[in-house]
């Protein structure tokens, strides 16, 4: 079903060398070997160091309510390419510890803290384990099963008071309060503190050498955002400065936080399809293309010949107008003020004019269902693609060429800022673009083909330096090769056909068992983590969001460096705030 | 050289700068007619609200629901009440009530109330997908802004209703295939 169960050979070494403290997910449906709390930093050593998988994907956890169970969930991937392994960890819901394995795989940090947030499982070991995305002295953890949100009305969809009897109200109404304000049973606000940064502050400056005395110099906490235009959103950096060299940063974030997994286990699996669009909600296609190709693996469907097509082709326009965006607002943070950002914008247009043309909506596209595409496209928007790929793309990407790549401010700017090794960018788990300009060619395009890109010829484009200007390059030359691939899927797309296996079904059953499906969005490896019980919703939603885990790395990225490069540095990794605070 | 980069971008912007001027000064009027265009020569900016996009045939906004009008003059929906719509619905903004025959007591197919609370509503068109009876359609109207939310933005019936002919002229790709396969289906079958 999942295409972990090929990686046997692996689990008869784990369990023969580990025995008995690891054995196999037995149940139906189930993949992956459950290790005990007690070997699991030895087995991700072995792994890590004697195996090379060196890429820490994902990491999640899951409620087993009502039985005492925490599970987290571990994917783990090689750099170069092939198959993966999943680990799971069981621990209790009343004492749940973990060990953390931020020392081995820094790119957990995030995501250990933000299973401590949601879920309340304590990771031992890890260096900052402070709440990520809801605020200190926030009562309760959020996507337990057993938590209810405030204007909660049922555990999941579809509500059954909307049909037959059927009442229009305003939830936010019934609230006595008449205010979307509900605390919970143990919560005083006569209680709450707003000095809630106290513990960020002192998770800054606690790594710090004691001050250089000598000179005088007061070291400085600067907050950039989260009301800052170079942050593209509500995102906040908090930095330390001496001078104007950052000496330590941490971004905060979860200004824009609106639990979309909780949302997602409430929703049935397709009425999640519209939500992915409000993700990473520049490149929505890339999201519904990563969602349903999850839930086509747990539901054992594959989309019609002309569908496959469709959707690489969706999927890549959609990196095209994504990396065209991204280049023109890294000018903006440059201080290019909108000029190079209108002309890549004016391609991003036309893009979204054939997106709205096929799928209904420019950027919130749900244009995938499980097995294939809504609709199918119309001979006059094909032959749009066909000139915007063949004609007036290629022409327009060599102008931003010419227009950027050689002026001196923006080289002077870019190249040798924000540096990430290759080590580090592993380390980091950084993906997409990020990953690739500092010397690691991984995209799972390649690596981990999924739906039909191994029958394109493409080069995945990477660059050695891991700065800032590597990445401008590698989006630029992206673009090039998603011309290239769209060129193909042109040449071989089947004239006519079915685009849906099946009649689309608004209930559709989905099978019991885990699925984790990824797909190279723009921003990078954009992972699902379902799990189904069989019934009409997902008991586990999870999505491992590219932009987020990209923020792992900023404060490698930005210390040492001027904290007017922080603002480049951050332009560079291309953060979507629908995405890092999902 | 040092420089020569800044210049050679600094050709670029000037060739936009002066193709826009000239396109739009000396080229032929039809021009600003396709502004936002693949055609489009000159300004590429729309200038709302004096011109405005073409709109494709399959844009949604916000949900309304079909009717005839009978003899009499009186509203006919298509909606049978079936609640997939309801079901359906991501952010579940949809409520309906079934009528039931005043005599009898028991439920018609045909809704007594139906309101849609287009605050919630995130235009992602699954109930027009959905429904089997082509009775509730994603709209083109996207000027929907008004100055208070609350009861005004909860949609009734009355205010959803829009005629069938409505209907036809924004979405006519739409509506000729449906009205083909509705008169495939009423053809009586031969039982020979």
């Amino acid at each position: 079903m999942s295409d972990m169960t090929v990686i046997d050979p692996l689990t008869d070494d784990l369990i023969s060398r580990f025995s008995p403290n690891v054995e196999l997910d037995s149940r139906p449906g189930y993949t992956g070997i459950i290790v005990l709390t007690s070997a699991l930093v030895d087995v991700f050593s072995y792994l890590k160091d004697q195996l090379g998988f060196d890429y820490l994907s994902s990491v999640t956890a899951f409620d087993d309510y009502p039985e005492d169970q925490f599970e987290i969930v571990y994917h783990l991937f090689k750099t170069i390419g092939g198959n993966g392994v999943e680990l799971k960890v069981l621990t209790t819901r009343e004492d749940p510890v973990v060990p953390s394995v931020t020392s081995l795989y820094p790119g957990a940090d995030f995501q250990e803290r933000e299973i401590w947030d949601m879920y309340g499982i304590h990771f031992s070991g890890h260096h900052d384990l402070r709440r990520l995305l809801m605020w200190e002295g926030f009562a309760g953890y959020p996507l337990r099963k057993d938590w209810i949100e405030p204007l909660f009305e049922e555990d999941v969809k579809p509500f059954k008071n909307r049909w037959p009897e059927g009442r229009g109200f305003h939830k936010e109404n019934t609230n006595p309060f008449s205010d979307n304000v509900q605390y919970p049973k143990e919560f005083d606000p006569s209680g709450f503190s707003t000095e809630t940064d106290e513990s960020l502050y002192q998770a800054l400056t606690a790594d710090l050498p004691i001050e250089n005395d000598e000179l005088g110099t007061d070291r400085l906490v600067v907050n950039i955002g989260p009301q800052h235009p170079s942050t593209h959103g509500v995102f906040r950096m908090s930095a330390v400065l001496e001078g104007e060299t950052v000496v330590a940063l941490k971004p905060v974030l979860g200004y824009m936080h609106r639990n979309h997994e909780k949302i997602g286990e409430r929703n049935t699996f397709l009425q999640n399809m519209p939500f992915t669009d409000r993700l990473d909600y520049l490149s929505s296609m890339s999201n519904n293309f990563g969602y349903a190709t999850t839930i086509e693996k747990l539901m054992g469907v594959q989309p019609p010949e002309r569908a496959e097509y469709l959707r690489v082709m969706m999927a890549e326009l959609t990196r095209i107008a994504s990396h065209t965006m991204s280049i023109g607002f890294l000018l903006n943070d440059l201080g290019a003020f909108f000029t190079p950002s209108l002309y890549a914008l004016e391609e991003r247009e036309l893009i979204l004019d054939i997106f709205e043309s096929v799928s209904g909506s420019r950027m919130m596209c749900n244009y995938f269902r499980f097995g294939g595409v809504v609709r199918d496209i119309s001979s006059e928007d094909l032959a749009k693609v066909k000139y915007m790929v063949e004609e007036r793309l290629p022409r327009k990407i060599d102008d931003l060429d010419r227009y950027l790549t050689d002026n001196e401010i923006v080289r002077s700017r870019c190249e040798g800022v924000g540096v990430l090794t290759a080590e580090d960018a592993i380390g980091f788990s950084a993906a997409g673009p990020i990953l690739r300009a500092s010397g690691v060619p991984y995209d799972i395009r390649r690596a981990d083909p999924y739906s039909i890109y191994d029958r394109f010829d493409f080069d995945v484009c990477y660059r050695n330096h891991g700065d800032v200007y590597d990445r401008y390059l590698v989006r630029l030359d992206e673009i090039r090769q998603s011309l290239r691939i769209l060129k193909q899927v042109i040449d071989q797309m089947p004239s006519e056909g079915p685009v849906m296996s099946g009649k689309v079904q608004y209930q559709g059953k989905v099978p019991a068992g885990e699925a984790y499906g990824r797909v190279e969005g723009p921003r990078g490896e954009l992972g699902f983590y379902v799990v189904s019980d069989g019934k009409l919703n997902p008991k586990r939603y999870h999505v491992r969001a590219p932009s987020m885990i990209n923020l792992t790395g900023l404060e490698r990225m930005c210390v040492g460096g001027k904290i007017a490069d922080a603002v480049t540095v951050l332009g560079s990794v291309d953060i979507v705030l629908g995405e890092v605070d999902r | 050289m040092n420089g020569f980069g800044i210049v050679k971008g600094l050709f670029v912007t000037i060739g936009h700068f002066f193709s826009t001027y000239f396109a739009d000064h000396f080229g032929p009027k039809t021009e600003k007619l396709k502004r936002g265009t693949l055609e489009a020569g000159g300004l590429f900016t729309v200038q709302y609200p004096e011109e405005s996009v073409n709109i494709p045939e399959e844009f949604r906004v916000i949900p309304f629901l079909v009717y005839t009008l009978d003899e009499s003059g009186q509203r006919k929906y298509r909606c049978t009440a079936c609640g997939i719509c309801a079901k359906v619905c991501p952010t579940q903004c949809i409520w309906i009530t079934r009528k039931k025959d005043e005599a009898t007591g028991k439920p018609v197919p045909e809704s007594a109330e139906f309101y849609i609370d287009i605050d919630k509503c995130m235009n992602c068109g699954s109930c027009a997908e959905f429904c089997p009876f082509d009775a509730i359609k994603m709209d083109h109207d996207y000027r929907i802004a008004s100055y208070t939310r609350g009861e005004t933005h909860i949609y009734n019936k009355e205010r959803l209703g829009k005629p069938l002919e409505y209907y036809a002229k924004i979405r006519p790709g739409n509506y000729s295939q449906e009205e083909a396969e509705r008169a495939a289906k009423a053809q009586p079958v031969r039982t020979d």
